[in-house]
């Protein structure tokens, strides 16, 4: 139960679809304004936000820069607090290693904490695979799972449903998998609630097995930190028997009181509030109470080869707080679905290359997914650069195809602009032909700019992708250098020769 | 103080009339505006674009044709943006120390107009004369690359007979973002398409930012969508008097 990205379009096409999907616009549109504004307000009231982001730039980066040994600190307080630590290089080993615990308590079910690191490996098709059904019991995921969807938002998966579909979903799914919704549900949010907390009631108290992953992971202490809302994470930490946390390597921090920025930025950034309604901590296993045989799994895929980044490395820092999502003008429009992966919007765009590199079409579409207008920079908590890195992984993505046989068409446009715009004779002689064009284009052309200027409507070829819902102004039959020779830069009169432009 | 114009790529080719308006309005404030004709484009198309190599040359030619000025100053902030930031990631990759030299000599002194009227000059009212009704569009890269603040609406409020009206949702997108436009069409006119419905809210007559590219995609919206909203660029509001009225 649930979809994959595997096969998803590049973006451009998939953004396409998206776009002609009004319903999935207008709840974007109304999710992200409402969550955007929440978090302008609560951002607004702390004194030196600016002082703590760097701060909290600065505890992930001290982190990432000796990974190695803060890892292995971790890793030693972990074992000294009970807990049986396993690395994973890919998602293959770690959906492995938690399948194999599973096993070894005959459990054919696993309840889950919403987790990015778990539906990043695909925990849950690996999981199905063997024969284990994992519950997630995180609201909008339970949304997602029940509607055989894919997440299309970091913090809200289902962002992209209202609530009548969401009681849809609810009353055509949940009878199939547990208890059914009741007979006179409506779509009132709080009847919703009601419906979930019932159903996953019955998952909580069955489950002996919990996967989660983790917001944190304390070296010094060997702590783990969950982050929530709704209080379903801590029923999975503390009832069953045994607990599985899939933690991203990135995710260390070295000391306890790193914690403090940390936790201050995540809420305010994320879902607009002061503070996480539940922020759980566990440090392996406490005899007699919560779960009595603990493992971690420290989860690389991909991070190490990002790290290995110089610019793109900063994006290890993210703390998956998703404001970046809903500030983005491209996100809004498109959702989260057309960028192919479960993290979507600017952070995905960069992200995912960085983990997987760019040698697939649809991973290296998505440094093109944004007009880099630098909103998503402007109010991520840990500063990350991202139209810096977006920027730089649009390189690696050319770089990628210097050694094609065949440029691409792109390339060799490029190369020619390149080669026109290093020479200001050459670029004279090609303004003089664009000169000459728009003048062809002013016989033809039956439109007229506000202001008298000649336009083109409607264009074939290349120029459609411009020309399909934009005017085109003609190019000025005189260009400013001929215009600075002819008038010696203004100082000899103007004649009506002056291209209007 | 020895003064150049870059007049951007685009404004040469496509909108020569705003460099016209900016030597106007320079030469008006005493500012004697040179033309480095040796001068092409600052090199963002391939920057942006991920032609990083190919983006070396344009460089180099952007420091050599202003090598030696004051100030040069530029009617975009994209552009100026790319002066500022983006030159000194081309220049480290070409590995040559002569133009990471060069680039970070001419970086700090390119100005976008707005920044060389308030910053420099030290004016912001530079003596325009525009009786219409305007709003203004605060484009990305001059508001989050550069910061130029609210330099652009203290220059336009202090214009006479001005009637400036706020823009909803002005610090949004406009979906322009070079390349993007062609590469993901679809998304980028859906932006523009909001911004053109918000710039129509207004009831304004004019529409005004400080970069031609953006002006072209909103005003190539506007005009497909017969609004009868003009676009111009901030310089020829600046440069307008009452003789041009
Ligand atoms: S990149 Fe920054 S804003 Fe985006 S999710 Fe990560 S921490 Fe949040």
């Amino acid at each position: 139960m649930s979809g994959t990205f595997v096969g998803m379009p590049a973006f451009p096409t998939a953004a396409r679809e998206a776009l002609a999907d009004t319903q999935l616009r207008r709840n974007l549109a109304h999710a992200t304004r409402t969550i955007r504004d929440k978090r302008a307000a609560v951002v607004a009231e702390v004194e030196g936000w600016e002082e703590l982001r760097v701060a909290g730039a600065a505890v992930k980066e001290a982190a990432l820069r000796d990974l190695a040994t803060h890892l292995e600190t971790l890793e030693a307080s972990l074992v000294r607090a009970g807990a049986t630590v396993h690395w994973a290089r890919d998602a293959e080993e770690a959906c492995a290693i938690v399948a194999g615990v599973a096993r070894d308590h005959g459990a054919d079910e696993v309840v889950k904490v919403k987790s990015m690191a778990t539906a990043e490996i695909g925990l849950n098709e690996a999981l199905e695979a063997e024969g284990i059904a994992a519950w997630e019991t995180d609201l909008a995921e339970l949304i997602v799972q029940l509607g055989d969807d894919l997440p299309s938002h970091i913090l809200v998966p289902a962002i992209h449903r209202n609530r009548a579909e969401v009681r849809e979903i609810f009353r055509r799914r949940m009878g199939d998998v547990g208890r059914p919704a009741p007979d006179d549900l409506t779509d009132e949010p709080s009847m919703l609630a009601g419906a979930a907390r019932e159903h996953l009631r019955d998952k909580f108290l069955r489950a002996k097995v919990a996967v989660s992953g983790a917001n944190f992971a304390v070296a010094d202490t060997g702590t783990l930190v969950v982050v929530e809302s709704e209080g379903n994470g801590r029923m999975c930490l503390t009832l069953p028997d045994v607990l599985v946390s899939v933690v991203g390597i990135e995710k260390v921090v070295a000391t306890w009181s790193d914690l403090d920025p940390m936790l201050r930025l995540l809420p305010r950034s994320s879902t607009g509030e002061r503070m996480n309604p539940y922020t759980s901590t566990w440090s392996g296993v406490t005899p007699g109470d919560g779960p009595q045989e603990v493992h971690v799994v420290l989860l690389d895929n991909g991070r190490t080869r990002a790290l290995a980044d110089d610019v793109g490395r900063q994006a290890l820092r993210c703390i998956r707080c998703s404001a970046c999502l809903n500030v983005c003008p491209v996100y809004e429009r498109v959702g989260g679905h057309a960028y192919g992966s479960v993290y979507p919007g600017p952070i995905g765009a960069i992200l995912n290359p960085l983990l997987n590199g760019v040698s697939d079409e649809q991973t290296a579409s998505l440094p093109y997914a944004s007009s880099l207008c630098g909103a998503c920079f402007e109010v991520c908590p840990v500063r990350i650069d991202i139209p810096s890195v977006l920027v730089d992984q649009r390189a690696a993505v050319v770089d990628s195809h210097r050694g094609d046989r065949v440029p691409k068409p792109e390339a060799v446009v490029m190369k020619a602009a390149a080669w026109t715009f290093s020479d200001a004779r050459r670029l004279r002689w090609a303004e003089r032909a664009s000169g000459v064009a728009g003048r062809v284009l002013g016989r033809f052309s039956r439109t007229t700019l506000p202001g008298g200027r000649t336009a083109a409507g409607r264009l074939p070829g290349p120029a459609a992708g411009w020309t399909g819902a934009r005017d085109l102004p003609a190019p000025p039959p005189e260009s400013f250098r001929e215009w600075w020779d002819r008038t010696d830069g203004g100082h000899r009169p103007d004649d009506d020769q002056e291209g209007r432009s | 103080m020895r003064v150049a114009l870059q007049v951007t790529c685009v404004n040469d080719a496509m909108f020569p009339d705003t460099g016209k308006a900016v030597v106007r309005l320079l030469r008006r404030l005493g500012v004697d505006v040179d033309f480095p004709q040796a001068q092409t484009c600052c090199g963002q198309p391939m920057v942006n674009t991920g032609y990083l190599d190919e983006a070396v040359p344009v460089v180099r030619t952007f420091v050599d044709a202003f090598a030696g000025y004051d100030a040069i100053v530029t009617p975009s902030g994209s552009c100026a943006g790319s002066a500022r930031h983006q030159h000194s990631i081309v220049a480290d990759r070409s590995g040559d120390p002569a133009l990471v030299a060069a680039v970070a000599q001419t970086g700090p002194r390119t100005y976008e107009l707005s920044e060389f009227l308030v910053d420099v000059l030290d004016v912001t009212d530079v003596g325009a004369y525009f009786p219409h009704r305007v709003t203004y569009h605060p484009t990305c890269h001059s508001l989050r690359m550069l910061g130029v603040g609210d330099r652009p609406q203290r220059l336009l409020e202090a214009v006479h007979g001005i009637q400036l009206v706020d823009l909803p949702n002005a610090t949004e997108c406009c979906g322009f973002g070079g390349t993007f436009a062609l590469k993901n069409a679809d998304t980028s006119v859906a932006m523009g398409a909001d911004k053109a419905r918000h710039v129509r809210d207004t009831g304004a007559e004019v529409l005004v930012a400080g970069d031609n590219s953006c002006l072209m995609h909103v005003g190539g919206m506007l005009s497909r969508q017969r609004a009868g909203v003009r676009v111009m660029h901030l310089a020829e509001i600046l440069a307008a008097t009452e003789e041009t009225a």
